[in-house]
């Protein structure tokens, strides 16, 4: 599996390196004298918790952030990357973490965006060329399309085929593979082995410990903006698969963690008339329209939807939320029909949903965590009595909520948008499992965190069904779909094409299922 | 009311919502321009009233009409300029800053034009038209629409040349990206800063020339004030283009018509109090709002300061 790195003779210099860097934003320290080399023809996999400082380190390569301290060097001559447009000059580029399209323009447009001002965009040739790269590593993707009519997977790709397609000697994937499917990811590992063999160097960024060392050959582990450890080539190989990852776990979480299996005990399957019942909801959708979608929950059970992403999961999901109008259909909670409520409506009746949007429509970014806690229930008592905010209650409401779902913060008045990405998740959580919540819809629930983050979310889910909560699970990840689920429901361009009972053959079928081969 | 629509009745409504339609397309362009790159101009008052002053004085200096213009445009830029500084460079708010601007302009021009002209008020020469062969033959449009100043023809041709620049340009995806999505713009390694600064500068431009077409071409001189809410209703005619210039064009001529009914009710021998006549194209302003404010769609990042690698 792993393999040695590709580039024939050692050069003198790394291709890019951080020389004890330290950043420092209000409250944290990042990233701590940070050492960080990068040779050509390696993939090198940076690994670490949430809010580790990956994003951080990666950020200043890409022109994003300027070190506090420390420097940064490019083929041994210290440089000042001081925009991402000189890290694209310096022909690093970046797959970043975080969208970085416009969502209201087209694919080609994104993708042709920053040539000289009075130029036609050369559309056709972007076209031709983005058609290439994307038959290289197996994807499809309409050119045509608004970017932000696509899902947040399909995003990832775009990002991945624009980064290849400028040509970078440096490529940087901040959790690229974070969306994909297992396919999509392995494609992309493969591609990685190629594009090294050119010479071309890649910073990994992943949680997937088994992508980390598929893919990788050296491995950089940080901690709490420290870095911790650094596995080199040779070593990774002596190693092997298994002592690796015992290593690595060891680094990132310290002696004690993460050995004990995930998964809690197996919970007796549910039973009992259906608290969400969904009949022939259909949506119109210019990408995917969604139709005759049948499903019902019982009180306490967890459904998957697996399947590939951007085949209506995020359409139906909103439709249910209430975020998108229905076509057809009618939706029951505890008997009650709630299609004809709004958001506000379905909320106050126990319907909740858990974006996979954490910071598009999840949150809002600018706003202190003890607001963003509120945001669905502004104006409500107690936080509010006549129009005037309570700010001794909502305090108490947010540092309860904070202690009780272990979100890493400053303090409650930072704005959510400072956190990382699985802390923004841990508060989300906290404010859709709170209150008098009935059924839930988890969109994507574990995308982008961490192993410890992500058996706390599990942990989470199962806790709201084993209070008899009915949850809907969509996730791309058919180990969590199945790890999780009771039964699993398999969606397909816009329907669900079956639904199985978690058992031991359930894996085959939901395959079956999702690759295409009828019922 | 027999004689109401009778030919001239109707020539002197269409040019009069030229005419009076004319400065507000210039300003609703400019206006698109800013707020297309996620600049919320409010100064765009200030910068059409300020164009109004030096392109009354340019041209009444130098006795050249395009020259007149040029320095309107000038004019716009000269207050746009500040508002770069402050509120794209230091980030400051946009809408202090505007209204700061306006207000500015606003006594700075009245200062000055009561000093220069406190005895005399010179009038300029009406402005020369330029037929347009066979079109402007037609009855009641063709002397209304095509026998016009050359910049009229102008004007007109700017909607189209901006629509271009929208659709088929690099600057056209460039302003959409920073008004959407400044980061994704900035790391696609395009300036936030340079990008923003230059709608801004474009929005001074169009709107000085606006202002000086009401004072060279519709008023013949400059009275201080003279711009009366047009930048305003420019950012209204902004905002329901929804980023579309040709919308800019048909809405401005909509309440030029408004603005032109009421002198053409009067020449018909139709009387309307002065005060009605005033009120007319903010009611106009207001009607449009309530039908259709609803559908006025913002790009996201309007107003707001674009920093590097902030969330
Ligand atoms: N622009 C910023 N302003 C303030 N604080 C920030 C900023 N960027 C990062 N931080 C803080 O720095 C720390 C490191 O964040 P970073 O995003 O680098 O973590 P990460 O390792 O990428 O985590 P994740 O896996 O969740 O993406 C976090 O505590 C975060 O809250
Ligand atoms: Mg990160």
């Amino acid at each position: 599996m792993t393999q040695t790195p590709n580039a024939a003779p050692m050069p003198p210099h790394p291709i890019v390196a951080l020389d004890q860097v330290t950043k420092r934003f209000p409250g944290v320290v990042a990233n701590d004298r940070v050492s960080f080399e990068l040779w050509p023809g390696e993939v090198h996999v940076l690994l670490g918790e949430n809010g580790a400082g990956k994003s951080t380190l990666v950020g200043m390569l890409s022109g994003l952030q300027l070190p506090d301290e420390g420097g940064v060097l490019v083929e041994g001559r210290e440089v000042r990357i001081a925009s991402p447009a000189r890290a694209l000059e310096l022909g690093i580029g970046t797959v970043f973490q975080h969208s970085m399209l416009v969502p209201s323009l087209s694919v080609v447009d994104n993708m042709a965006l920053g040539g000289p001002w009075w130029s036609r965009p050369d559309r056709a040739g972007v076209a031709r060329r983005m058609a290439a790269v994307c038959a290289e590593i197996g994807v499809a993707i309409d050119p045509e399309a608004r970017v932000g009519s696509l899902s947040l997977g399909e995003q990832q790709q775009v990002e991945i085929v624009r980064a290849l397609m400028r040509g970078s000697r440096v490529l940087i994937l901040d959790e690229a593979t974070a969306m994909l499917t297992p396919k999509g990811a392995e494609d992309l590992g493969a591609l990685m082995g190629r594009l090294t063999r050119l010479g071309i160097a890649v910073v990994f960024i992943t949680h997937k410990l088994n992508e980390a060392l598929a893919f990788g050959h050296r491995i950089t582990v940080l901690r709490l903006g420290r870095k911790v450890g650094e596995i080199a080539p040779e070593r990774l190989v002596a190693l092997g698969p298994a002592a690796a990852t015992a290593e690595i776990v060891r680094l990132m979480f310290g002696t004690h963690a993460g050995t004990e299996a995930a998964g809690g005990p197996p919970r007796a399957r549910p039973a009992g008339a259906p608290l969400l019942d969904i009949e022939g909801l259909a949506v119109d959708d210019a990408s995917v329209p969604v139709a005759g979608i049948d499903l019902s929950v019982a009180p306490g059970e967890i459904v998957g939807l697996a399947g590939i992403d951007g085949n209506g999961q995020k359409q139906f999901a909103e439709a249910l939320a209430g975020q998108r109008r229905l076509a057809a259909g009618r939706i029951r909670l505890g008997g009650e029909a709630i299609e004809r409520l709004d958001v506000g409506g379905r909320r106050e009746r126990g319907l909740r949903y858990v974006t996979d949007d954490r910071l598009g429509e999840g949150t809002v970014g600018s706003f202190p965590i003890s607001l963003n806690l509120l945001l669905k229930q502004v104006g409500e008592a107690p936080f509010w009595r006549h129009g005037i905010e309570q700010p001794e209650a909502i305090a108490t409401h947010a540092r309860r909520l904070v202690g009780e779902y272990d979100v890493r913060t400053p303090g409650i008045e930072t704005a959510i948008g400072k956190l990382s990405g699985g802390n923004i998740q841990k508060a989300l959580l906290a404010r859709e499992l709170s209150g008098q919540a009935r059924a839930v819809i988890f969109a994507k629930p574990t995308y982008g965190l961490d192993v410890q983050n992500i058996r706390a979310t599990r942990q989470r889910i199962r806790e709201a069904a084993d209070r008899g909560l009915a949850v809907i699970l969509i996730s791309t990840d058919l180990e969590e779909v199945l790890e999780l689920s009771d039964r699993v429901a398999v969606m397909s361009r816009g329907r669900i094409v079956g639904v199985v009972d978690n058992n031991a053959e359930a894996r085959s079928r939901v395959g079956e299922l999702m690759s295409g081969v009828t019922a | 009311m027999s004689g109401l629509f009778t030919e001239a009745f109707l020539t002197s409504l269409v040019l009069g919502a030229l005419t009076a339609g004319l400065p507000l397309m210039l300003a609703g362009l400019g206006e698109q321009i800013s707020e297309k790159a996620g600049v919320l101009n409010i100064g765009i008052e200030g910068m059409m009233l300020f164009g109004a002053y030096l392109g009354f004085l340019v041209a009444y200096a130098t006795g050249s009409v395009w020259l007149g213009f040029l320095g309107g445009g000038l004019g716009g830029m000269l207050v746009a300029a500040p508002m770069a500084l402050f509120c794209i460079r230091m980030g400051l708010s946009q809408i202090v800053i505007g209204i700061a601007l306006t207000l500015g302009a606003e006594g700075l021009t009245a200062l000055l034009h009561h000093f220069q002209f406190a005895q005399s008020y010179p009038r300029l020469p009406a402005v020369e038209t330029l037929a347009i062969p066979g079109l402007s033959a037609i009855p009641v449009i063709g002397p209304a629409l095509f026998d016009r100043p050359p910049i009229v023809y102008l004007a007109v041709l700017a909607v189209a040349a901006t629509a271009y620049v929208f659709r088929s340009t690099q600057l056209g995806l460039a302003l959409q990206a920073a008004g959407d999505k400044p980061a994704a713009l900035d790391a696609a390694g395009v300036d936030v800063v340079r990008v923003r600064t230059f709608a801004v500068f474009s929005t001074g431009f169009l709107a000085g020339i606006g202002g000086a077409f009401m004072s060279q071409v519709g008023a013949g001189i400059f009275v201080p004030f003279m711009t009366n809410g047009a930048g305003f209703i420019g950012i209204v005619l902004a905002m329901q283009a929804r980023g579309r210039p040709l919308w800019v064009l048909a809405g401005a001529l909509l309440f030029g018509a408004c603005l032109s009914a009421t002198t053409a009710l009067q020449v018909a021998g139709v009387s309307i109090p002065t005060d009605v006549i005033q009120m007319l194209p903010f009611a106009a302003v207001l009607m449009v709002l309530v039908l259709f404010g609803r559908r006025a769609s913002l790009p996201p990042a309007l107003g707001t300061h674009y920093v590097r690698g902030a969330r």
